[in-house]
């Protein structure tokens, strides 16, 4: 089985077709590799091969480096001298595009050489864009939904096939920029308006259009610009009085957009700084170099595993019950149509579901509707979607208050209010009308899934799916088992999960399951910090240069302060005698009695203005609480808020609420946006290093309280020198 | 035992403004350079075969100023050609650090008498042409935090708590003061006036001063680093990255309370005892003491602060026992900051105004301060002086002048 094959046509031109056996999408390997240096050497051999196109057996061109492979290659590159076995493999790959590239020409005249060209009949990312560049001629189809791009920065790398140094040699430093450290993919059209691809030709003429273009094409066409005498950088280099302005602001721009965290940024800016004041083979040295360095980094490794590695195997199913048939969801009925309800019937309608938007009334039910067609109004002002796809997408809602019409459904999801009772009512009513073998799902974020199960007539076909708010825009579902929840609930959930496009993760059933769990010590340690007369500025800013989306005060602002105050009134009438205070209590009651009950009033820990649009932390904190006269160290406050959270996903991990650390960090990073760059709680802790944790976490628990009590699972690795993975 | 290393003469040009309608804009960094050694030389009349080196400060060194331009002044001069030259950079402080390595080889033994000092055409070899790794290289930009100085200057008023108006006010003072020093005659003891290849003055009083200023008109002026701070490229952001603690960069630094770009020279004969006695030269200062020090190059420009603590220390000295300081008046908020952190009142510090009067030439500004401080002592009859710098990525120098 090969995976690049070589043939020659009637005018002498080679055909070099790249098709993974067994694959529907190919992606490049060091086997790959291999082949197709051989194929480069017979086509600048063979003299009766006049050039050669490069192309795909698929219906995409490639999807980028096998990633399970660059994500071994640190663990494959032994431990003597790594940093020089992946150099050498890096160079490697360097020298046969740079082959291609260069295709036999004279160093001197640029004469001799032979024509090879890239025809893309759809899809290219990463490594199939970087192979494509190293063509003389990229040539793609107009098909559709295809998209070409490098999106390496999204995985904690940068574009390390000579895409980097390629891509700035091509369109200068401000474009490049732009592309890449976004990751951006573009259509065709865009593609080839930002400069990356030649042509765009009618998908049926890929083939004879690239061929036409070998058989004209002069020595002068095949050689790069920056081969040729007096190259100039688009844009200029770094020290050219236009350019250097540029990349003045690209460092600060990258430095504080990344907060200093992202390091696979930095060293991708570095490769851009250093190439622009060098020649080509120079420059890709450069990059080999810099490429080296990022995947020693425990960071790319960390962010490769969980944002791509095992985000693709829990959405393929890594852990579902594997001998029940697909159990796609054909009907789904939806109770409630507020905010939660209305978001899943829109992404549900997206995948083609049918669906059954029930509540109390019609109008309700409408305004449940309503909410879909106010984001396709949206997307289709933007250009992203069009008036005939809104109307599909709509005819498959069907609002109603008639529980009736939920008739036929095979899967129901609950969102209503959150009280048992009306729960409880909402089950009974909607398994009148279910078969048997249809699944019942809550939506619930607070209340146990068990207890709520008492109200289903079948336990072991109820289960718990809780979506993240806004629904259309979180990526993660939360499954969660109750006790008597039974593998086909799972498989049902897990396929319907598939179904929307979203990544699952399955726990247990427990307090806050698992995701809240973790954000709301976060939360809390934040407010325990201002209470302590912390400055609320280091709080906010050492969450962010952590690498977290929200600061804790902010989060507290967004989920509502009057939410935090109600349940802990009722928590505390719960529990009674038994209920521990969190350390919040004295804030949340300052604050609700204040009437700031965060975002939604305008007023909270932040001040807004009248557009309710963010400002300044608000300065009657500091006199309700005020500052430290010393304050604690900006590494202290960044390891209360990074081990509040890391230190709970271990004990959910030991409670069995996890039981796969995968979704414990997958989970994190989509579910509450959790430090991105350390691959996730677990992947944090391990980058951390067990000793070092446990070491923080004892002194911590000393100054304030158990929640730092270092984890079992912790100290285990910590005795036994192991790591979570 | 060192030797003491005494000033015999200290000179300087009058600044010229720094761009196309600017006195001095016609005029060579090179004609300015050696125009001042050929002034040392003519007002001392010393042995000129007894200058051990020329130590040039200079910024910007490219273009015309490139090439060890103290060695095309040196010879270009009527110097010996004997005597090498070495052009400097350490930023802001060249002027200052040239003499300061001047004087600590003589009294280290290694030659009898330095000319030092330094040049800077600001107007014809605009700042930063020269590149710098330190702004644009990711690799140092990132570790290092870099923002540019104005940048930096804001978060000296932001940490530290200058309002606009504390620094408007501190500025137009430093317009009453040069202006009055120059009604006063006080800089007539260094300053030497400009001349053209044929010996006819260009220019002989400072150009950039505008005494018409007052603490209304700077107020209507617009912040300079607000932009770049806030919204392209974002630097605020940047320094915020490393004072998490500040809410925002209050900018209130803008063209009337910062320094003026200008164009200038000055230069220093500094030398040992013997050295004075073989050419029938009469000491005016003895350099007691000599410091620099590197600090946190985000805030930048606090080094006058760590700089004045080592070299006070070094001399045995208390802040009080200095009856005179030049601090550059790079920025309102730097002179402010050092007030503050020693307490000393303003009518010690920069009594003749400085910098946001007069103009800050660059490589050359050091040497002047120690001309302006050197001819204060004397006319006030005072005995202890300090010139102190704040210097770009996060550097400070200091020298302790006593009078003999």
């Amino acid at each position: 089985m090969s995976i690049f094959n070589l043939s020659v046509d009637a005018n002498g031109i080679a055909i070099i077709t790249w098709d993974v056996p067994g694959a529907t999408m190919n992606v490049m390997s060091s086997a790959g590799y291999e082949e197709l240096s051989i194929h480069i050497e017979t086509v600048l051999t063979d003299d009766s091969i006049k050039g050669a196109v490069i192309t795909s057996g698929k219906k995409d061109f490639a999807g980028g480096m096998d990633l399970n492979e660059l994500g071994a290659m640190k663990a494959n590159a032994g431990k003597e001298n790594p940093a020089s076995t992946i150099f050498q493999s890096v160079m490697n790959g360097h020298q046969i595009l740079r082959r291609i590239e260069r295709a036999g020409m004279d160093k001197k005249t640029n004469e001799g050489g032979k024509p090879i060209v890239s025809a893309l009949p759809g899809t290219a990312a990463g490594i199939g864009i970087e192979l494509a560049l190293s063509t003389h001629r990229v040539f793609v189809s107009d098909r559709k939904g295809a998209k070409y791009g490098l999106p390496e920065s999204l995985v904690g790398i940068f574009p390390g096939g000579g895409g980097t140094v390629r891509m700035l040699f091509r369109v200068g430093l401000v474009n490049a920029m732009q592309l890449l450290s976004q990751g951006k993919m573009l259509d065709a059209q865009k593609a080839l308006n930002a400069g990356y691809v030649d042509e765009v030709v009618p998908h049926e003429e890929l083939l004879t259009r690239a061929k036409q273009w070998i058989l004209t094409a002069s020595n002068e066409d095949i050689v790069k610009p920056w081969d040729k005498k007096g190259f100039k950088l688009p844009g200029g280099g770094a020290y050219h009085p236009a350019g250097m302005m540029n990349f003045l602001g690209s460092t600060a721009i990258v430095h504080h957009s990344t907060k200093g965290v992202y390091q696979n940024q930095s060293a991708l800016l570095s490769v851009m700084y250093e190439s622009s004041m060098v020649d080509f083979d120079t420059a890709i040295e450069i990059e080999a170099r810099w490429f080296t360095k990022v995947l020693l980094n425990p960071s790319s490794e960390a962010m490769i595993r969980s944002l791509f590695l095992n985000k693709q195997a829990l959405e393929k199913g890594a852990n579902r019950p594997k001998e029940i048939p697909d159990m796609s969801v054909k009907k789904l009925g939806i109770l409630g149509a507020g905010l939660m309800g209305a978001g899943i019937a829109q992404v549900s309608a997206k995948a083609g579901i049918e669906v059954v938007l029930l509540d109390r009334d019609q109008e309700s039910a409408e305004k449940g509707k309503a909410y879909s067609a106010n984001i396709l109004d949206k997307a289709i002002a933007k250009g992203r979607s069009t008036s005939s796809k809104k109307e599909a997408l709509l005819a498959l809602i069907k609002p109603t208050a008639n529980y009736e019409d939920l008739s036929g459904c095979d899967l129901i999801v609950e969102a209503v209010f959150e009280d048992k009772g009306v729960k409880a009512e909402a089950t009974k009513q909607a398994e009148a009308q279910m078969t048997t073998d249809a699944v019942f799902a809550s939506n619930t974020s607070t209340l146990p899934i068990s207890e709520l199960a008492r109200a289903s007539k079948n336990a072991e076909r109820f289960i718990g799916i809780h979506f993240f708010s806004p629904v259309e825009r979180m990526a993660l579902v939360e499954i969660i088992k109750g006790e008597k929840t039974g593998d086909h609930a799972v498989a049902k959930a897990l396929d319907f999960v598939r179904q929307i496009g979203k990544t699952p993760i399955v726990v247990n059933d427990a307090r806050y399951f698992y995701a809240n769990r973790c954000i709301i010590p976060y939360a809390n340690e934040g407010v325990k910090m201002l209470k302590e007369g912390v400055n609320p500025h280091l709080i906010e800013n050492a969450a962010k240069q952590l690498g977290m989306p929200l600061g804790p005060l902010q989060l507290n602002d967004e989920t509502a302060i009057d939410l935090a105050y109600r349940i802990m009134t009722a928590t505390k009438a719960d529990l009674g005698d038994e209920y521990e205070p969190t350390g919040t209590e004295e804030v949340v009651e300052f604050l609700y009695n204040a009437g700031r009950f965060g975002k939604k009033t305008k007023a909270g820990f932040y001040e807004y203005d009248s557009n309710g649009k963010r400002q300044q932390i608000w300065k009657g904190l500091n006199k309700q609480f005020p500052l430290l006269e010393v304050q604690p160290s900006f590494e202290e406050i960044k390891d209360r808020l990074a081990l509040s959270q890391s230190f709970e996903a271990v004990r959910a991990l030991e409670e069995g609420v996890l039981e796969d650390i995968r979704e414990g960090d997958v989970g994190a990073i989509l579910g509450w946006g959790f430090m991105p760059w350390s691959g996730g709680p677990f992947g944090y802790l391990d980058i951390v290093g067990a000793d070092n944790a446990v070491a923080k976490g004892n002194d911590l628990a000393i100054k304030y309280g158990k929640q730092f009590k270092p984890p079992k699972k912790l100290l285990e690795h910590s005795q036994l020198g192991t790591t979570f993975y | 035992m060192t030797r003491d290393v005494f000033i015999y003469d200290a000179i300087r040009s009058p600044r010229g403004k720094g761009r196309k309608d600017g006195k001095l804009h016609q005029t060579s960094a090179l004609h300015l350079s050696s125009e001042m050694l050929n002034a040392l030389i003519e007002r001392n009349a010393f042995e000129v075969t007894e200058i051990e080196d020329v130590i040039w400060g200079n910024v910007t060194q490219v273009g015309e100023q490139g090439a060890c331009l103290a060695r095309s002044a040196v010879l270009n001069s009527n110097l010996a050609e004997s005597t090498p030259g070495l052009s400097i950079n350490r930023f802001c402080a060249s002027g200052l650090e040239a003499m300061n390595l001047g004087a600590a080889q003589i009294q280290g033994g290694v030659g009898e008498a330095y000319i030092c000092g330094g040049v800077e055409m600001m107007g014809r070899v605009p700042m930063g042409s020269d590149g710098g790794a330190i702004a644009v290289d990711p690799s140092v930009a990132h570790k290092a935090y870099f923002v540019p100085q104005g940048i930096s200057a804001d978060i000296i008023a932001t940490e530290y708590g200058f309002t606009r108006e504390e620094c408007d006010r501190y500025s137009a003072e430093s317009q009453k003061r040069a202006f009055e020093a120059w009604q006063d005659n006080r800089f007539n003891k260094s300053v030497v006036p400009v001349k053209d290849i044929n010996g006819l003055t260009i220019l002989d009083r400072d150009e950039y001063i505008r005494p018409e200023t007052t603490f209304e008109s700077l107020q209507s002026l617009n912040p300079a680093f607000k932009k770049q701070g806030e919204s392209v490229p974002g630097f605020d952001h940047v320094a915020l990255l490393k004072y998490p603690h500040l809410p925002a960069i209050e900018h209130v630094h803008h063209a009337g309370n910062s320094s003026g770009i200008v164009d200038g020279a000055a230069a220093i004969l500094v030398g040992s005892r013997e050295f004075g006695e073989r050419n029938n030269l009469k000491p005016r200062a003895r350099i007691r003491a000599m410091a620099k020090i590197g600090s946190d190059p985000t805030i930048n420009l606090t080094g006058p602060v760590p700089v004045t603590e080592k070299i006070l220390a070094q001399a045995g000295l208390s802040i009080d026992d200095i009856d005179l300081f030049e601090v550059n008046e790079a920025f309102a908020s730097v002179v402010l900051r050092f007030m503050q952190a020693f307490n000393v009142e303003h009518d010690k510090v920069n009594v003749n105004g400085g910098a946001i009067a007069m103009g800050h030439p660059l490589g050359a500004t050091g040497a002047m301060l120690i001309s302006t401080l050197l001819d204060e002592l004397e006319r006030s009859d005072k005995k202890l002086g300090l010139a102190t710098l704040c210097v770009a990525a996060g550097m400070g120098s200091a020298t302790i002048l006593e009078l003999v």
